[in-house]
């Protein structure tokens, strides 16, 4: 993978080529094909999809049900209808916790990680505010494995729902959620996938997995901002009730009650973002042409060296395994004596964007009893000197804030 | 590399501050948090013939939240609690950026923030340990 072509298919580094973007896992940039898919949209597409019978709306609305097919075959799912578009990551597992969260009761349980992102926490402490099911934690080692034994030990015939992220959003570790999957049917529970972090950068097949729902964000990936995916078996989410309702999601409707609408409408109510949809669209079709082998490839040697020269810097103590392979590309650290916000605003200076604090996972925080971190996350686009200026600026950064070496 | 924020004054404060201890007996206590970044202080006063006689603050966070505090406690021990409000009703002004050169000397080192007026990420850094003595004065 030639990384200078690469960049060039991103608007934002031609207009800032000093640029070094290192908070992937907050969001990505923008390749041109996705910019250029929405702005089609709007330019020559735009009608309310799914309503008008004139020919400019019967377009939107192939634009939003191409999306969906070419979204379902990305992540292997049996059918377009098994595709519900969302805003993002957390409104799919508000929509999880909330609607499949109706069928549980008193003395249930619910089964989350401590490494999970806070969306991946709070709907589930709503839930069981709501239910009376009991939110229970299976834990993660000082190197963020979740073993086979500790989920056995955390999973019980109560557990009607396990909800686990593929890739932590701190350590970069990656669950082995084809095994927990199936560990948790077993159980007779559920099991939700939170991929905000995987399926921009591995590839993700929900049949293979053999996971009841799969979550992710098109903007870590690629795509525009407003647009996410749920991934829903469809005899699940046939069985569950609406999470919005209004318009688009109704069959029928009289003064006191109406019909659902057929999946995948049924769970999007209002009119949705098609613009979106295209631009995700685009993004995979990005990440087809690319392919998986050239991008793991290239994210894998960024690691390695991203990993040796943090490794390299004094004072620095890097947070999870001691293989550079297990980071995915998401590495947390601190540096003895200076505050991450103070390591941000350094690294600011020197045109470096990192991510300081909690990131959003104040439970593994508190696991791991670190209060915050700096986390410099990776992409296929990142090039070797965007590693060289973020591994200089930390060496400089103890003598900046004072420190006599 | 261009040049940072982070001057040798508040650098000093940050790493050697004056005022960085617990008054075993002080009169009033009170904690200052900032949930998104956790910066976390607890400032301590004893007030005595309505003269801030002894203060000092405790706890951990970024540079400018522990500078802020240690320069804040600089100026206004020795001040009645009206002279401290009226110091503080100087720098979160200056904070905003609405302040004269006048009003500036009279925050002596505590004037080296001025530039956080340009730094909205650091705002609440530079003013929590404020917040906090004016909640409590209050």
């Amino acid at each position: 993978m030639n990384s200078t072509n690469i960049r060039n298919d991103f608007p934002i580094f031609l207009e800032k080529p000093s640029l070094v973007y290192l908070d992937n896992a907050a969001t990505s940039q923008k390749p041109s094909g996705v910019i250029e898919a929405v702005s089609r949209f709007y330019k020559r597409q735009n009608a309310n999809p799914l309503r008008g019978l004139y020919d400019l709306a019967q377009e939107a609305t192939e634009v939003l049900e191409e999306s969906r097919e070419i979204v379902a075959g990305f992540i292997g799912a049996e059918s377009p209808k098994e595709i519900i578009f969302t805003r993002n990551a957390t409104e799919s597992l508000n929509l999880v916790a909330y609607s499949y969260g109706t069928f549980l009761k008193e003395g249930d349980e619910i089964l989350i990680s401590v490494m999970e992102h806070h969306s991946n926490i709070i709907p589930w402490q709503q839930l069981s505010a709501r239910s009376g099911a009991v939110l229970k934690y299976v834990e993660c080692s000082g190197d963020g494995q979740i073993t086979e034994e500790a989920f056995r030990v955390a999973l019980s015939p109560r557990t009607k729902i396990v909800s686990m992220t593929q890739i932590s959003n701190v350590l970069g570790t990656q669950n082995d959620i084809r095994t927990f999957a199936r560990l948790a049917h077993e159980a007779g529970a559920v099991f939700v996938c939170d991929g905000a972090q995987s399926v921009p950068h591995i590839p993700v097949n929900v049949q293979d997995l053999d996971v009841d729902f799969l979550v992710f964000s098109g903007h870590k990936m690629l795509a525009p901002m407003g647009i996410g995916v749920l991934y829903g078996k469809k005899e699940l989410l046939e069985k569950m009730p609406p999470f919005l309702t209004g318009g688009e999601m109704i069959e029928y409707v009289t003064r006191s009650e109406a019909t659902w609408a057929e999946l995948p409408h049924k769970f999007e109510a209002g009119t949705v973002n098609a613009a979106g949809a295209a631009g995700l669209r685009a993004a995979i079709e990005y990440y087809q042409a690319l392919g998986f082998d050239a991008i793991t490839e290239r994210e894998e040697y960024l690691s390695e060296l991203a990993f040796d020269a943090l490794s390299a810097v004094p004072h620095l103590h890097i947070l999870g395994s001691n293989e550079a392979k297990e980071h995915n590309g998401i590495f947390s650290f601190t540096l003895d004596g200076v505050h991450p916000h103070d390591i941000a605003e350094i690294l600011n200076a020197d045109g470096v964007c990192i991510r300081a604090g909690h990131h959003c996972a104040q439970v593994l925080m508190q696991h791991l009893n670190t209060p915050s971190t700096v986390r410099a996350s990776l992409a296929f686009y990142n090039r070797k000197e965007d590693i060289e200026q973020l591994a200089e600026s930390l060496k400089s950064v103890r003598r900046r804030m004072g420190y006599v070496e | 590399m261009s040049n940072s924020f982070y001057r040798e004054i508040i650098n000093e404060h940050n790493l050697h501050p004056i005022h960085k201890r617990i008054l075993p007996r002080a009169g009033l206590s009170r904690r200052g948090v900032n949930p998104s970044c956790g910066d976390d202080i607890t400032l301590q006063l004893t007030i005595e013939d309505g003269v801030i006689k002894e203060g000092a603050y405790s706890g951990n966070g970024c540079a400018i939240s522990q500078a802020s505090a240690d320069m804040m406690l600089d100026l206004v021990i020795g001040k009645t609690p009206e002279e401290a409000r009226h110091l503080s009703d100087i720098f979160f002004r200056m904070i905003k950026g609405k302040v004269t050169d006048e009003e500036l000397e009279e925050l002596e080192e505590a004037g080296s923030l001025q530039d956080v007026s340009h730094m909205p990420a650091r705002v609440k850094c530079a003013v929590l340990s404020w917040h906090t003595l004016e909640n409590m004065l209050e």
